[in-house]
Order: C-alpha cells, then structure tokens, then sequence
C-alpha cells in the first residue's frame, strides 16, 4: 500500500477522493454554519431541531433537494438549462486540484521526500484557479438565460458585468504576489514567504490583500456583491426557474466557489499551511504528521476566511450597481495597478523581501488614496442626475 | 394646492470624510454584528416554551360561555353573525326550552379559517356569550375540521375557563338586559 501511495500519482488519486468527500461535507456544514452564524448575529438560535444541535440538518436539507420534484420549465433552453447547475457546480469543484495542502511528505520515513500533498502540481497552478474562476460566470449566465425568465437574465447580465469587472483588480493584486515571489507555482509561493528574512505577503502588501479579499467577494457574488441574486428586485436571480436538486447545485457551487477564494487567498497572502515559529509545520517536515497537521492549519485557514464571509454576509448592505462599477474601476483597479507598478520597482530595486520599502510604500499608496478620495466630489447618485439643474438648498419663503 | 413656495426641498446631508471612505463604516457595522453574536438570544422554543400571553386581551379561538347552570349562554340573538366582518359564524336559532329567554342556538358554527379575530362578535353579544380566549395554537388536517360547532365551541369554553374567567358571569338570558317585558331596567352588565 505504501509502496503505491509513494508513487505521485496513486497519491494524488488518494487525496482527490479525500478532498472530494471532505469538500462535499465542508459545503453542506457552511450552509449550516451561515444559518447559525445569521442566528447569532440576530439574536436568534438557528436551525437546532435535527439532531444534536441541528448538527443533521443538511443532511435533512440534502435529502429535500433529492426528492423534490425535479422540474423543467416548459419554454426553457433545455440543454443549457440542464448545463448550467453542472457547470456552477463543476468548476467551483474542479479548482481545488492545485491547492497545496501539506507540502512534500515522506510516506516510509527514510528520510527521502517522496510525494508532494497536492493532487496535482502544475507550473502554472495560479493561472488555473484564475482560469477557472474566470468559467465559473458561466454557471451564471447560462443559468440566467436558459432560464427564459427576464429577472433572471438580468441577474446574470449583473453578475457577467460585475465579474469581468472585478477580475481586473482581482488579477493586478495577484500580480503583485507573483512577481514579489517570482513564480506562479503554488507552492513556491507558499514556499517564498517562509524562512529566514521572508514573511507572508500580507505582512509586505497588507493593500494588496485587501484589494483581493474585496474582489473574492465580488467573485464568489457574496453580499455586499451579490447583485445576482437580489431577491427584492429580481425575484430570485439567476437560478430563479431552478428547483429541487439543480437549485441545491447551484447553492453548493456558490460555497464551493467560497472555499477555493479562500483557499487561494491563504495561499498568496497568508503562507498556506505555514505558521511562522510552529515546529511541524515548515518546509523541511515531511513526516505523515506534519502533513496532517499542515492540512489542518489550512483548513483552519480557510475557516477563518469562511467566517469572515459570512459575518460581512450578515453585516453589509448590498451595492447599488452604479456603485459597484464605480468601486472596481475608479477605486481598486487604480490603487491595484499602482500596487502592481510599486511591486516591479522593488524588485527591480531588489527589496522585494525588505519589510519597511514594501510595507512603506503600501502607507504612502493608503495616504494618497486617502487624500484624493476626500478631494474628490461625492459622486453625484442615479436620482440626482435626472434632476434639473436647480439650487438644491430651500429658497426663502415669500411670505 | 400646494404653492412652490410651500415646497422645502431637503438636501441629502453630505457625508463625512469617514462616511465617504466607507470602510470606516463597514468596521463599525462589523464590530456591532459582532457584539449580538455574543449577546443571549431571545428565542422561545415554541412548542416547549410558551410565551406569556396578556390573557385578558388576546384575541384567540373563540368560545361559548356557559352560564351558572352549564348550558349555553347564547340566547341567538344573531348581533355577532350580524357584525362579524368575514361572515364565519351562521346561528341556527329555535325556541328555548328555558323559561329566562325566548331562544337558543340549535346550532351555532365558527369557520375558524374565515375569522378574522377582530373581536367584534365578542363586543355585539349582549350576554357576553361569545368570547375570544388566549388559546392561539388551533390546528386541523382538513378545513372542516376547522369549523367548529356549538359542543366544540363549549369545549374551548370548560378548557379556557380556569384560565380566563368569563367576564360577566351573572349575565344570562334577559337577566343582565331586561325582563322579558322589554324593560330596560339593569342596562349591559351588572
């Protein structure tokens, strides 16, 4: 048995079945979790009647999906219709292939390293997930116009829009981690921000991370984003026509969606399964220990990341659509490519690692955007602008 | 006629240098969502936990109140099927057997999914008859089963009597209205 696992590709096929099966429970316990934590934040208990602290409730919830009646709308693209759900669920699947989970390991402890915890390795690791992200609007869109259904093509115009919009940022944020580490392998650049004289990314460029937390949640179409499926306005988004199990793809997807963001802004900017001075869990241990206890580090992670989704869920407003173009491209695309220009001059100047140029330069980069944020006029709203040009301020009573 | 010089028109306020940052905002919100993730919910368990009720005022299932000799108060005078707003009660009346009043309900039925529980039928009744009790958990499978007749309605009656007494219980009869001659001596009530 060992002697097949040390082979990379027996591995890999050991760790899909395993991130499969962990990821598919991952996704339901969010569901759950998110319910719980709307509860908590208004003063309610959530689901707690199936089951020890409701703690089966998505299995209840997975077992109504099942059995719902599976409905097909007369007038809809039927092979699209059927497409979409698979699509939004596949691709959030799909992109958990290259996430390093645990570095190199040592299966038979002779001191050789003999697999990495991946499932798969690929030179450009990062492009995929961009790659993929970049299909999962498919999902979407497919779904809004299969649907034969307006609000639900309106949905999906707003979130093809907003996606491609917020991809821009999303992208120039990233360059910034890959040209300070060099490489677009995943785990080289866990590998960058460990050791002596190195640091995680965020530590270097804290606006940067921020930058693509902010799109993460456009990506993943989270609140305050998540304009594709504003219930109040367009009845229920996208997958408005959807029921039963087609509807419960679509759900899951969006988790899955979730948890690969956050996966992958662990992975950039917060050292993935590394925590600095914590024996077990740098690069040289490649023990079978070491890599359960680096899978649980960033597991626990990417908790953190899920609960900070849901909490700004529970928390924020949504966006109106004139806003949200105006956040990505007057605010973040520029501060991002800024970011990205500073990012080439400290390697250029060779200080890429140096904590007090890379970190200053993001102060000088916050105090200008602060600056030129205040200087600018508050932007003048939808209502405003098909108003007359008249003096607003109350002309004096003639009386 | 509203003149233009009645007209106040009211700017937007402007923001603030915080406010038009946003995120100063968004950390505000945050901190308070946070603060109620940890404060004590106020969730009853409902079908364990009840919560405490104003008994006399809530306007539940109905019921027909006895009077002090156990039968129905009722004297089918029809003043509730009469003012009832969503028409849910039909009386049949017939020749009492009693000598203190002229009639009684043969049949006396609520269509519970029809009721409005506005409490006017519960204000018509001259005899204080009719009530509305605190009992609000009514269930059935079928909608006929929602429809209750006189013996269910002097059910709900011995079951919600201890825990809300009937308001006038002297009144039955003409004894709270009037004799039978039509005298308006006593006025409503006691």
């Amino acid at each position: 048995m060992v002697e097949l696992l040390k082979d990379q590709f027996w591995f890999s096929a050991l760790m899909t079945v395993g991130i499969v099966v962990a990821l598919l429970t991952a996704q339901a316990y969010s569901i759950y979790f998110e319910r719980k934590i709307s509860a908590w934040i208004q003063d309610r208990i959530g689901p707690n009647r199936v089951g020890p602290l409701g703690l089966l409730q998505p299995l209840a919830d997975g077992g109504k999906f099942l059995l719902k009646e599976d409905i097909i709308p007369a007038n809809v693209d039927k092979p699209l219709f059927l497409l979409a759900p698979m699509i939004a669920f596949g691709v959030a699947m799909i992109g958990f292939a290259v996430l390093p989970w645990g570095g190199n390991v040592d299966l038979d402890a002779d001191g050789a390293v003999d697999v990495a915890a991946q499932v798969a390795d690929p030179g450009i690791g990062l492009l995929y997930i961009l790659g993929i992200g970049s299909l999962s609007v498919y999902g979407v869109v497919l779904g809004g116009w299969a649907n034969n259904n307006k609000y639900a093509f309106f949905a999906a115009m707003r979130s093809t829009a907003q996606m491609l919009s917020y991809e821009i940022p999303m992208g120039m944020a990233i360059v910034v981690v890959v040209i300070t580490a060099g490489t677009l392998r995943l785990e080289d650049i866990v590998l960058s921000q460990i050791g002596d004289g190195h640091v995680w990314n965020i530590v270097l460029h804290p606006f940067a991370f921020f930058i693509l937390l902010v799109t993460l949640f456009a990506e993943t179409n989270r609140t305050p984003f998540d304009l594709a499926e504003a219930e109040q306005e367009l009845v229920g988004g996208y997958h408005t026509e959807y029921g039963a199990l087609k509807f419960g793809m679509f759900f899951l997807g969006e988790y899955a969606h979730m948890i690969t963001g956050s996966g992958f802004i662990v992975v950039l900017f917060l050292g993935g399964w590394h925590l600095p001075g914590v024996p077990g869990l740098q690069p040289g241990d490649v023990s079978v220990g070491a890599m359960l206890l680096k899978i649980t580090v960033m597991a626990g992670k990417i908790a953190a990341f899920m609960f900070l989704f849901m909490w700004v869920r529970w928390t924020l407003p949504r966006f109106r659509f004139d806003q949200l173009m105006r956040l990505s491209w007057q605010g973040l695309l520029p501060i991002s490519m800024a970011l990205a220009g500073y990012a080439t001059v400290l390697v250029y100047l060779g200080k890429s690692t140096s904590i007090p140029w890379a970190l200053g330069g993001n102060i000088v980069l916050l105090a200008l955007t602060l600056v030129i944020s205040q200087l600018r006029q508050t932007p003048v709203t939808g209502r405003q602008t098909n108003m007359p040009a008249i003096s607003l301020t109350s002309p004096a009573k003639a009386r | 006629m509203i003149d233009d010089q009645d007209i106040i028109i009211v700017d937007e306020p402007e923001l603030t240098a915080t406010e038009r940052l946003y995120l100063p905002q968004i950390i505000d919100g945050m901190r308070t969502t946070l603060r109620h993730m940890f404060k004590k919910t106020i969730t009853l368990q409902y079908p364990e936990q009840k919560r405490e009720q104003r008994i006399e005022n809530y306007r539940g299932v109905h019921r027909l109140n006895r009077d002090e000799e156990g039968r129905v108060a009722c004297v089918a005078c029809f003043m509730c099927q009469t003012a009832c707003p969503a028409h849910c009660i039909h009386i049949v009346g017939t020749e009492s057997p009693w000598d203190d009043r002229e009639k009684y309900p043969l049949q006396f039925d609520i269509d519970e999914l029809r009721c409005i529980y506005c409490g006017m039928c519960e204000e018509a009744c001259p005899v204080d008859a009719i009530e509305l009790t605190p009992e609000y958990d009514l269930v059935g499978r079928t909608r006929d089963e929602m429809i209750l007749d006189k013996e269910k309605l002097l059910e709900v009656f011995d079951r919600t009597v201890a825990l809300k007494p009937r308001k006038n219980p002297k009144i039955s009869g003409y004894a709270g209205t009037g004799d039978r001659d039509g005298c308006q001596s006593a006025g409503g009530g006691q």
